[in-house]
């Protein structure tokens, strides 16, 4: 007869009495092999646990009792706002930003990945530079110089090095805000990318790429078929992250006066003076994003764990 | 005398450490042959360096009449490029002693994936051709699992009827049966013993010496990157002319 769990404790209330005061020593010996299977397990008690949980709770409630009493939160105000048409517009250019500089980040990433893994010092070198160089500079900085690009270069020419060019650009009309805000988050994306992916196709194990490459599978097969389906499983939460981060990190794009979530967050409140519920308005909307993210990270998740478990 | 397999002078070194100093060795078309020794004497060094997985320092090795990874032009060999050492693996099946089975993919797809992508069979044909070397192993019900649902022995037999799945000219064996739990040996082992009575051309490195009397048609003794002694498994097993070749089958039996 298997003890199953609490419903085996609760029929023997004196069993915790015993193990606070016990009245006979407990480690007298074996127990006697009268019966044994009718011996009941009981399982190790967590009193703090429900120490914890009430301290938690506690604290919870009066948070929310807080956001609900508190008229400094104005929650009229952050409704009225929730689902403004400019705060909707917002919140698309910060997904589009997001999806964009993902995108294109890790595409980069994935190249520079496997980059610094290549037999070629060249290429090794070309991508530790680049990883190099994008982690040392500031993203807002990177995407000021991107913004000002015109000021720097006044147009781009293509044709000899150092010689006569053959056609030019001219930079002012060539890199819009959004198109600079993309570059610069994908550009720095790429950067932290490359590292994920590389520490995931490096987690893979070495008799894989052998087996492989013993049954004569071309490198960019070996690739796309059996390391990186193996590496996404370590690559994933990490690059989540990335994603989750570079998603708020959209707000510093802020400071080039393109209309993303943020941006506009603090336009309006700069007019209404409404500060708290507006940046309210704006969390809220980060978090429910977020939280979409989180559970497309478990369905993928769950994808790429295929045949890991029984 | 037609060798299928032709070993000059092979030596390779890690870092300072000289594990081959060479080695020469020949394997007739069809026959079996067993290569016995401690470990850290280069066995499987040197069955690596035989698809190319391991590059050589010198001398050469060459499979069914191809220099193996090189051409030669006068008295130069020149390495080859991928692509062609990818083509010349696929003449030479390799198994591994810890399976190295994909385990994302199901059994099914693992024996597919080179014949599909290397030797461009359509996929009907390569999984009519994959049920029939599963069959061939014993495990017909299994081709849709997922290799960390099937034991040690099983894995095993998978991975042989994957590297059967490029019907390779030449079958190398690094420890089939080091890694399986002592019940599952005789599983593999039988498997092994079939392919050989059917003929096929086979280099077991392998620990089980019962398994070189019953099967090899030469025993090879390697020691400290060298063959000591090499002959019919009667002679190397029961009169082995050297003292280390004495010394280890003494441990080992």
């Amino acid at each position: 007869m298997p003890p199953t769990g609490d419903s085996a404790v609760t029929h023997r209330p004196p069993a915790r009495a015993a193990g606070d005061d016990p009245p006979v020593p407990r480690r007298a010996g074996p127990p006697q092999p009268d019966d044994p299977a009718a011996l009941k397990v009981v399982p190790v008690r967590h009193p703090w646990r429900w120490v914890g949980i009430a301290v938690t709770a506690v604290l919870l409630a009066q948070f929310a009792h807080g956001l609900l009493t508190n008229p400094a939160w104005q929650w009229g105000v952050f409704a009225r706002f929730f689902t403004n048409a400019t705060i909707l517009q917002a919140v698309w250019v910060t997904l589009q930003l997001t999806v964009y500089g993902t995108a294109l980040g890790f595409v980069l990433g994935l190249v520079l990945a496997l980059m610094r893994l290549s037999a070629s010092p060249f290429l090794r070198w070309v991508a530790f530079g680049y990883v190099w160089a994008f982690r040392s500079i500031p993203l807002i900085v990177q995407l000021l110089f991107w913004f000002n690009l015109a000021y720097l270069y006044k147009r781009l020419d293509f044709g000899i090095p150092f010689g006569p060019g053959f056609f030019h650009f001219d930079t002012m009309g060539l890199v819009g805000a959004m198109g600079a805000a993309v570059l610069g988050l994908a550009l720095h994306q790429a950067a932290y990318a490359a590292e994920i992916v590389r520490a995931g196709v490096q987690a893979v194990d070495a008799g894989q790429l052998e087996a492989a490459a013993a049954l004569g599978l071309p490198r960019l097969r070996r690739l796309r078929r059996i390391v990186l389906p193996q590496a996404m499983r370590s690559i994933l939460p990490n690059a989540t992250n990335e994603v989750i981060s570079l998603f708020k990190g959209t707000s510093i794009v802020s400071v080039m006066a393109i209309g993303e979530l943020f941006y506009q967050v603090q336009v309006i409140y700069g007019r209404n003076g409404q500060v708290v519920p507006l940046l309210m308005v704006a969390t809220a909307w980060y978090i429910l994003l977020t939280t979409v993210l989180s559970v497309l990270q478990h369905y993928v998740e769950r994808h790429y764990a295929k045949g890991a478990a029984r | 005398m037609s060798a299928m397999v032709e070993i000059r002078s092979v030596h390779k070194s890690f870092g300072s450490a000289q594990v081959l100093r060479g080695i020469d060795l020949e394997v007739a078309a069809g026959e079996v042959t067993v290569v016995l020794g401690p470990s850290g004497s280069g066995k499987s060094t040197l069955l690596r360096t035989i698809n190319h997985l391991e590059k050589v320092d010198s001398g050469w090795i060459s499979v069914d009449g191809a220099l193996v990874g090189y051409r030669r032009s006068g008295d130069r060999l020149y390495e080859l490029r991928e692509r062609e050492i990818l083509k010349q693996r696929t003449g030479i099946g390799f198994v591994f002693q810890n399976f190295n089975l994909f385990p994302h993919l199901t059994v099914l797809e693992n024996l597919v994936e080179a014949p599909i992508a290397v030797q461009r069979r359509p996929r009907k044909e390569a999984e009519a051709a994959a049920r029939r070397l599963l069959t061939r192993v014993g495990l017909t019900e299994k081709a849709d699992a997922y290799p960390k649902q099937l034991s040690g022995g099983q894995q095993q037999r998978v991975a042989i009827a994957r590297a059967l799945a490029l019907e390779p000219t030449l079958l190398l064996f690094d420890e089939p049966t080091s890694a399986l739990d002592p019940e599952l040996v005789g599983e593999v082992l039988d498997v092994i013993k079939d392919l050989a009575h059917q003929g096929t051309t086979m280099i077991v490195v392998t620990h089980e010496i019962g398994f070189a009397r019953e099967v090899a048609d030469t025993v090879v003794f390697m020691d400290g990157g060298r063959i000591v002694e090499q002959g019919p498994p009667a002679q190397v097993l029961d009169h082995p002319r050297h003292e280390r070749t004495r010394a280890f089958l003494s441990k080992v039996l």
